[in-house]
């Protein structure tokens, strides 16, 4: 069956069953491989892309329910303001390790961002629980987010 | 182990076979045959463009090793970071030999600086001293006139770019024994600032992991399990699959150890995964729960240990302890544990031109894998290949004696026409319910005191299932019938206890076993730590002056592991905790590094315990990547933390109890709200930094909840016993 989705701004027609979950598709038939699979529960959070600016785990979404919805994924969040900072400040605070659960992480931080342009320790840790990284590179989530928002008040 | 720092003449061999095996790979993995002379050694290529490019003997899981033999290359030859980029070697044992545990390519054991700090560095040096030579015979000048900065050589009156001389430096031969820079007149060595080379593509999606090669026309490959250990595969009944669309077929792999199913896609291989049925032989699977692997382990402790392992007098042990004032006694108990890295395993098998094998992997020992495909396709060993690419984590798991997901692919690849190449996918059900756990382990430890508080005899048992037993690592690991591994971080400590009997007892392994981060170090620091802050509350001394008191030799173990103890203790205010806090320390050496750790923390252990800070002290030799270094720390106390606060793996008749992350709950961001990471200042050679941090955080945490609630947790995990987190 075929479904259009619009992912980063570009509408694709997908030749796929509605109930697959939009990570394979984002993955398998779209090719863009950001976007990570660690799970398939949605208790990892490697998945994260944005559903009309909000994140949401695309292993748990289904294509059926988000056909002309805006769709973004980590591979466009370079042009994306609070992306862009989101990236620059990983860079300058050497976030990742072995950077699989990264996406991800920047994706839903991205979501926090948006929210709440200066978030405390507290509700970092509060909006980024899904999110795990079992390198445990939390401390400087936590700093790259607040390094972010920084660069964003700038 | 001791670092081989005599490498002389390796530069000269390595650079007469390298040319031909190392030069022109290819961005798309395949080896080119080709007489490129850019390849003046083979850890690193430099191109007529002047781009220099380090060649990573050992993989990347996040632990730094592209980042740190990158500085060691750029420190030699004088550039900058951005002027070094890095590409993972081919699988070539005899090039990329890992010289602490070869004759074998490969990463673990906290090895990859150690064993990289002088033959990178000697690589760099080479390469700039042909570079220079070949200068000055095109100038006609004296290469002591020429200088080399930033990617340019200058002198005699002229300046040009490095690219300029490559083709006439290829010609030269490699000096056997290139200057190496001073420690003062290092830049990037132990500079805080260099930055990781792989921060940017990992943040923004363009970092390729295994999990993401997708190589034209591939099939995904996924693993029908038995429920039970060494169940095998009858047959299999697919038609429950066939309306799936993308399903292609499923077959019996040829050693009956589970049914692959093919499919065009990942989800479509997931759903026809679930539809097939498939008939199992269980006539020798594995029936036993872990209450019976825990029981025979504690009756094991009970018992007189088969071995010895350090040849004491144990009457005259056990005499001392029966004399003594103040007699400490505890049994610990730690469960089998799963590594969980982030991305699941997986990797990509496909059939070259020329009839060879070509496995794409986040590849952590690339021997292993290679030689079991050569055997599996009986093609000669040069003609696999082995392209190894970012790991999404592993902290021991993509390494096992018997290449256990590679095999399973050429297994399923031996079921196809090998005109399409295979993608193996493991779920995370597949990560966390297939095998290859931190072994279950279990220590009884009786401690005397005397009036004055000294300790007069410790006995020590030990009781668990081997890991190095059953596989080819077993010659370098076993000694004796001792399986190192289940006893390193006791026997071999830095404290000098008198009249100590370290005693092992291997019990059967229910599942198989495997290094997990810090391995053997994971249950022996606890119990080491705990027993120590048993025995110095027992005798109302200071933990950190009582540990001090057996470190107070003259030897450098003694002294390395007290300076970090110490540091820790006075970044950490140790012992003017502030109000409502309560402190713990811990101390560990292992795989040639010294850490200690402080934790504190508020709350008690029945109304909820949180993880305020963690103070860590760290001396690993020269600190090459100061801030990878920092960041493996926090990481390390992360596991280690995590792991025993909530999590273990279980069986029921011999089938694994848990299913995915929410049963095998993974630390979260909220779990520890600061790490403070303090390197010693060292010349020493560099030592490990991936495992160290990770033994002496669960102890440390233990004897904060001993401090904050009079709890002492032997039996893991905490949260199972008496504690609970907020």
């Amino acid at each position: 069956m075929s479904i259009s989705l619009k992912v980063n701004g570009k509408t694709q027609e997908v030749d796929a069953d509605p109930g697959t979950p939009l990570l394979w598709v984002i993955r398998d038939d779209l090719k863009m491989t950001g976007t990570k699979f660690g799970c398939g529960v949605a208790s990892c959070g490697a998945c994260t892309v944005h559903l009309n600016g909000e994140p949401v785990r695309a292993c748990q979404t289904y294509i059926d329910d988000v056909e002309g919805a805006e769709i973004t994924t980590i591979e466009a969040m370079s042009e994306d303001k609070i992306g862009a900072a989101l990236q620059q400040a990983w860079v300058e605070l050497d976030v990742v390790q072995c950077g699989y659960c990264q996406s991800g992480q920047i994706m839903s931080a991205a979501g926090l961002l948006r929210e709440n342009p200066t978030p405390s320790a507290t509700e970092i840790d509060d909006y980024m629980y899904g999110n795990a990284c079992r390198c445990a590179t939390y401390q400087r989530i936590r700093a790259g987010i607040q390094r972010a928002a920084e660069i964003l008040e700038a | 182990m001791n670092v081989n720092t005599s490498r002389r003449g390796f530069l000269k061999g390595a650079a007469a076979t390298g040319a031909v095996l190392v030069v022109g790979l290819r961005p798309d993995g395949a080896l080119a045959a080709s007489g490129n002379p850019t390849m003046l050694t083979p850890f690193v290529q430099i191109g007529s463009d002047g781009s220099v490019t380090a060649i990573i003997k050992h993989f990347e899981m996040g632990q730094g090793p592209a980042t740190g033999l990158s500085t060691l290359i750029a420190e030699e030859m004088g550039l900058s970071m951005d002027q070094i980029g890095y590409d993972f070697a081919p699988s070539n044992p005899q090039i990329y030999n890992n010289t602490l545990f070869g004759p074998m390519q490969g990463t673990g054991g906290s090895t990859a600086m150690a064993n990289s700090y002088l033959q990178y560095r000697q690589a760099g040096a080479a390469a700039r001293d042909m570079l220079l030579q070949a200068a000055a015979q095109a100038w006609g000048a004296d290469v002591s006139d020429l200088s080399f900065a930033d990617g340019m050589i200058s002198g005699a009156g002229k300046s040009a770019p490095l690219g300029d001389f490559v083709e006439a430096a290829a010609a030269l031969e490699a000096p056997a024994e290139p200057r190496l820079k001073d420690p003062s007149e290092f830049r990037l060595i132990g500079n805080p600032d260099v930055r990781r080379l792989d921060s940017a593509a990992k943040g923004n999606g363009t970092a390729m992991f295994a999990m993401d090669i997708q190589r034209p026309n591939q099939m995904i490959a996924m693993i029908a399990r038995p429920e039970q250990q060494r169940a095998t595969a009858v047959s299999v009944d697919a038609s429950g699959a066939e309306g799936i669309k993308g399903f292609i077929s499923a077959g019996v792999l040829p050693n009956k150890a589970g049914v692959a199913v093919f499919a065009e896609s990942t989800w479509a291989a997931m759903q026809a995964r679930n539809a097939i049925s498939v008939e199992w032989d269980t006539s020798n699977a594995e029936t036993r729960s872990s209450d019976q692997i825990e029981a025979e382990i504690r009756a094991a402790l009970e018992a007189e240990p088969t071995y010895n392992v350090n040849d004491a007098d144990v009457m005259a042990v056990r005499a001392a302890i029966d004399g003594a004032d103040t007699v400490v006694e505890e049994t610990f108990y730690f469960p089998l544990l799963a590594h969980a890295p982030m991305e699941p395993l997986n990797c990509t098998i496909e059939q070259t031109e020329d009839g060879g094998i070509l496995m794409h992997d986040g590849c952590q020992i690339p021997t292993l894998p290679h030689g079991a495909l050569a055997e599996i396709f009986g093609v000669p060993f040069e003609k696999v290949q082995i392209r190894t690419v970012l790991a999404g984590g592993s902290f021991g798991r993509r390494a096992t004696p018997q290449a256990d997901y590679q095999v399973e692919a050429a297994m399923a690849f031996t079921l196809t026409d090998r005109s399409r190449p295979v993608h193996l996918v493991w779920s995370r059900e597949d990560d966390l319910r297939s095998g290859y756990y931190r072994p279950a382990f279990g220590h009884k430890v009786r401690v005397g005191l005397d009036g004055s508080g000294n300790i007069v005899g410790w006995e020590h048992r030990v009781a668990g299932q081997s890991i190095m037993k059953g596989t080819p690592f077993e010659a370098f690991a076993v000694q004796n019938g001792i399986d190192h591994s289940s006893v390193e971080g006791t026997v071999d400590s830095p404290y000098q206890i008198p009249m100590a009997s370290f005693g092992l007892t291997d019990t059967e392994k229910a599942t198989s076993t495997l290094w997990w981060r810090a391995v053997g170090h994971t249950h022996t620091a606890y119990v080491m730590e705990v027993m120590m802050d048993m025995a110095a509350v027992a005798v109302g001394i200071d933990p950190v002056d009582f540990r001090l008191s057996y470190l107070n030799g003259d030897g450098p173990d003694q002294q390395r592991k007290a300076a970090v103890l110490q540091l820790a203790a006075e970044k950490a205010n140790w012992g003017n905790a502030p109000a409502g806090r309560s402190q713990g320390i811990a101390v560990h050496k292992s795989f040639n590094s010294y850490v200690a750790e402080v934790v504190e923390i508020s709350g008690t252990a029945e109304d909820g315990i949180k993880i305020e800070k963690v103070t860590c002290a760290v001396d690993c030799g020269v600190a090459v990547n100061p801030d990878v270094i920092k960041a493996q720390m926090e990481g390390a106390i992360g596991y280690g933390i995590g792991h025993n606060m909530r999590d273990k793996i279980t069986l029921t008749e011999g089938v694994v109890d848990q299913f995915n992350f929410p049963d095998y709950e993974p630390l979260r961001i909220s779990d520890i709200q600061e790490i403070e990471v303090h390197i010693v200042p060292s010349a020493e050679p560099p030592t490990g930094v991936g495992e160290p941090g990770t033994p002496p955080a669960a102890p440390a945490l233990a004897n904060a909840i001993a401090a904050a609630s009079n709890l002492r947790i032997a039996t893991l995990p905490m949260n199972d016993n008496g504690a609970s987190f907020v």
